[in-house]
């Protein structure tokens, strides 16, 4: 690659000749404002439309100002990021952005959050010289997702993220001029889209156009209902993220502050959702086990690969997109259904509560959760196994509107018997943990021997699909992991084309897995934010005692007392379910 | 919206078509428009078929279809009424024959009215400037049309 030289703000800069003024600037120190960009780096996701011009800047000798995000540079270009030729049309583009754009932020959900605001902030707008009609839509709520395209700057991040990242192909950019938004097909709502919650669209999206479905009124109802009993299950992502919430630096693991804040918010009991996780590898695991020796015995019935379900983004896209392949995923719930029955058929009874008065809350890196509790099939006569789900956001909200000074709370454990895990269940939160977790548990069950080393490194990373052949005892066990949706189309069309070479696949919809999940704190394209707490979620591994699920004491106990064996009766009632044909068009109204 | 059926013989011309580009989702404008020569329309669900064939979202197919001004979601009318508004047409007052239209036919531009008799639609300069402001009403054209030869130009087709 050629090198060039330039001067940027009277800084020379040299670097490689297809880069953009955007990118040489940032190399110098030089942060050029941006609105539609964005870039998730090192993680294969840029959008860079070059539509909003708020990146303009001055290269000398051109008439027309530059948006710098889309302008690559020149040898010996010298550009000007802040005179007053760029700050004038900069500030005249943001005007003009904000003419169309409900001024609302007292009580939008994305204030202090919103990339449109700081942007208000940052350059200094202080009146709105352009007075003209404003367009407007109707709201759209979804079981997980709030559509409010009237604060819609169609920057077009959501589009990219559905359509190049996740292939779902919910969202796209309809009508044109004044008219447009961005829209499913035929402007339906997005439940009649084959939207799957997955929230990545939520999580780029600069202003408070796409929201989660905010459930923390009905939390505090019920903690405020002295009739009920108030469960709380947390996801293994939330403890690597929420600090960020309260400044804390990114990957700072606040697992024993984040169950003190729970108890102070009047949770009767703080159960951790990685206790499901455990159970989740004993059930997907011995699932993985049993389909694996039933095939190489040669039954022909028998479909392998093997692909995870524990999560529901991927659950409903492949009910979705890939209705024939419905047999091909385990049938294990994901961990939020699985603790769900357990706390109220298990827990509760022995406890004497009614499930009715029960009231099970889970805190979650993830939107698709909110659907996924609110399925039918996770009911008992229309109760909820799991009543709310609040994202890693909606609980920091929760926790600055109690008064909680979360930096200065004690460290605190989980109450027994739900809330205890091992290192195994910590993992989910990463792509490839999952996979990891099953081999750990699978390994010992198979060969009867003692895992000497637990960590699967071939199995970690960040690359979009990874491969990898474990050594079973002399059997080599092929691995497939795909994190993005897009990533998993790939694997599945191999195995709808019969050309899979793998035993076990693991997908995860978000880029990441759950750490980059649709309920995290905004990471504003920040990837680094990401690795962080991959490498959060990893040091909670290592720190605990036990890091094999099947190990874990109370999972052994709730088998021998409650449930008997993986895999059995009463687990195949309470922990495994079925997938449903989403596939025909559910946008035509019949 | 309702199903609608779409004739199974049309559908195999506009699969012909769709192979005739490869099937390739470069081709979408070009497929809508041979779609809409074919069918006179772009029913939703004509778009979902085009958009499985060429292998896009059917949201993208939509964007597609409602960002050109020339693809259309309605039937056209048995006699199809578009208005130039070209600037020669403009400037003799075009504007207010299409609020005529608008308002005997009780339609919008784009619509059909409930019978199926008529459809009202814009074009730019049609290329017959002396005559402004020109109506076409089918293949027919009008010129020098008024606000208050409206009547009886609908009147025409009415019986
Ligand atoms: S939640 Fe996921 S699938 Fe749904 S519209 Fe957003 S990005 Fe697309
Ligand atoms: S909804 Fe949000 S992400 Fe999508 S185009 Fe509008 S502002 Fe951008
Ligand atoms: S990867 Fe995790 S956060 Fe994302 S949809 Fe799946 S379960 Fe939810
Ligand atoms: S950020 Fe460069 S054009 Fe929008
Ligand atoms: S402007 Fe109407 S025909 Fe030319």
């Amino acid at each position: 690659m050629e090198m060039v030289k330039l001067t940027i703000d009277g800084k020379p800069v040299e670097v490689e000749n297809d880069t953009t003024i955007l990118k040489a600037a940032k190399t110098i120190g030089i942060d050029i404002p941006t609105l539609c960009y964005f870039q998730l780096k090192d993680m294969n996701i840029e959008n860079r439309p070059g539509g909003c011009r708020i990146c303009v800047v001055e290269v000398v000798g051109r008439r027309n100002l530059a948006p710098a995000c889309s302008t690559n540079v020149a040898k010996d270009m010298v550009v000007n990021t802040h005179s007053i030729r760029v700050l004038n049309a900069r500030r005249t583009v943001l005007e003009l952005i904000l003419s169309d754009h409900p001024a609302e932020c007292l009580t939008c959900a994305k204030s202090g959050y919103c990339e449109l605001q700081t942007m208000a902030q940052q350059l200094g707008v202080r009146e709105l010289p352009f007075q003209g009609a404003q367009s407007t839509y109707r709201k759209d709520t979804s079981p997980a997702i709030i559509r409010d395209v009237d604060k819609c700057i169609m920057c077009r991040r959501c589009e990219m993220m559905c359509n190049d990242v996740q292939t779902v192909g919910a969202l796209s950019a309809v009508n044109r001029g004044f008219m447009a938004v961005v829209a499913p097909a035929f402007e339906m709502n997005l439940e009649k889209s084959p939207c799957t919650y997955c929230g990545q669209c939520v999580s780029v999206c600069p202003t408070g156009a796409l929201t989660e479905v905010d459930h923390s009124r009905n939390v505090i109802n019920s903690l405020a209902d002295p009739t009920k009993t108030v469960v709380v299950q947390t996801a293994p992502a939330v403890r690597a993220a929420l600090g960020e919430e309260f400044g804390l630096a990114p990957g700072t693991l606040v697992t024993g502050k984040m169950v003190a804040a729970l108890r102070r918010l009047g949770f009767n009991y703080v159960f951790d959702t990685d206790f499901a996780a455990d159970l989740t590898i004993m059930e997907e695991g011995s699932e993985l086990l049993d389909r694996l020796t039933r095939y190489l015995k040669g039954d022909q019935s028998v479909k392998l690969p093997i692909l995870t379900s524990c999560c529901p983004g991927w659950v409903n896209f492949f009910e979705h997109n890939f209705p024939d392949l419905m047999d091909v995923p385990s049938t294990a719930k994901s961990p939020q259904q699985m603790f769900g029955p357990i706390a109220k058929e298990y827990f509760g009874k022995k406890l004497g509560i009614e499930r009715k008065n029960m009231i099970v809350v889970s805190i979650m890196p993830c939107l698709a959760k909110k659907y996924e509790c609110q399925r039918d099939e996770f009911k008992v006569n229309g109760d909820p196994d799991v009543n709310f789900s609040l994202s890693t956001r909606e609980l920091a909200h929760l926790i600055k509107l109690a008064n909680i000074d979360f930096n200065s709370l004690p460290d605190e454990d989980f109450d027994n018997p739900l809330g205890a895990s091992t290192g195994a269940a910590a993992i989910f939160a990463n792509t490839g943990g999952v996979i990891e977790a099953a081999c750990r548990t699978a390994y010992e069950l198979y060969t009867g021997k003692k895992l000497e080393k637990v960590e699967f490194d071939e199995l970690r990373g960040l690359e979009s699909i990874r491969h990898a052949t474990l050594d079973f005892n002399g059997l080599p066990i092929n691995i497939g992991i795909a994190h993005g949706l897009g990533n998993a189309r790939k694997l599945l069309e191999d195995v709808r084309a019969g050309k899979s070479q793998f035993h076990a696949i693991e997908i995860m919809a978000c880029p990441g897995g759950c750490i980059g999940g649709g309920g995290q704190p905004f990471h504003h394209g920040d990837s680094e934010i990401i690795k962080q707490r991959a490498a959060a979620i990893y040091r909670e591994d290592a720190g605990k005692p036990i890091r094999k699920s099947h190990e874990n004491p109370f999972i052994i106990e709730l088998y021998k007392e409650f449930l008997g064996k993986p895999l059995g009766e009463k687990s195949h009632h309470l922990l495994h379910t079925h997938y449903f044909d989403k596939s025909a068009g559910t946008f035509v109204d019949e | 919206m309702a199903k609608i059926k779409l004739s199974e013989r049309k559908l195999q011309e506009l699969k012909e078509v769709c192979k005739s580009f490869n099937n390739d989702k470069g081709e979408l404008i070009n497929v809508l428009h041979k779609a809409q020569s074919i069918f006179g329309y772009l029913p939703a669900e004509l778009q979902e078929v085009i958009a499985k064939e060429l292998n896009v979202s059917v949201a993208h197919v939509y964007g597609v279809v409602t960002f050109y001004s020339f693809f259309t979601m309605t039937p056209k009318g048995q006699h199809p009424i578009s208005i130039c508004l070209g600037t020669a047409c403009y400037v003799r007052g075009a504007e207010k024959v299409l609020e005529e239209f608008r308002r005997v036919l009780k339609i919008q531009v784009g619509e059909t009215t409930a019978d199926g008799k008529f459809s009202l639609s814009c074009l730019r300069c049609v290329g017959a400037c002396g005559l402004a402001p020109v109506v076409l009403v089918g293949e027919k054209v009008y010129g020098r049309v008024s606000p208050d030869g409206v009547k009886d130009i609908v009147a025409e087709y009415n019986n």
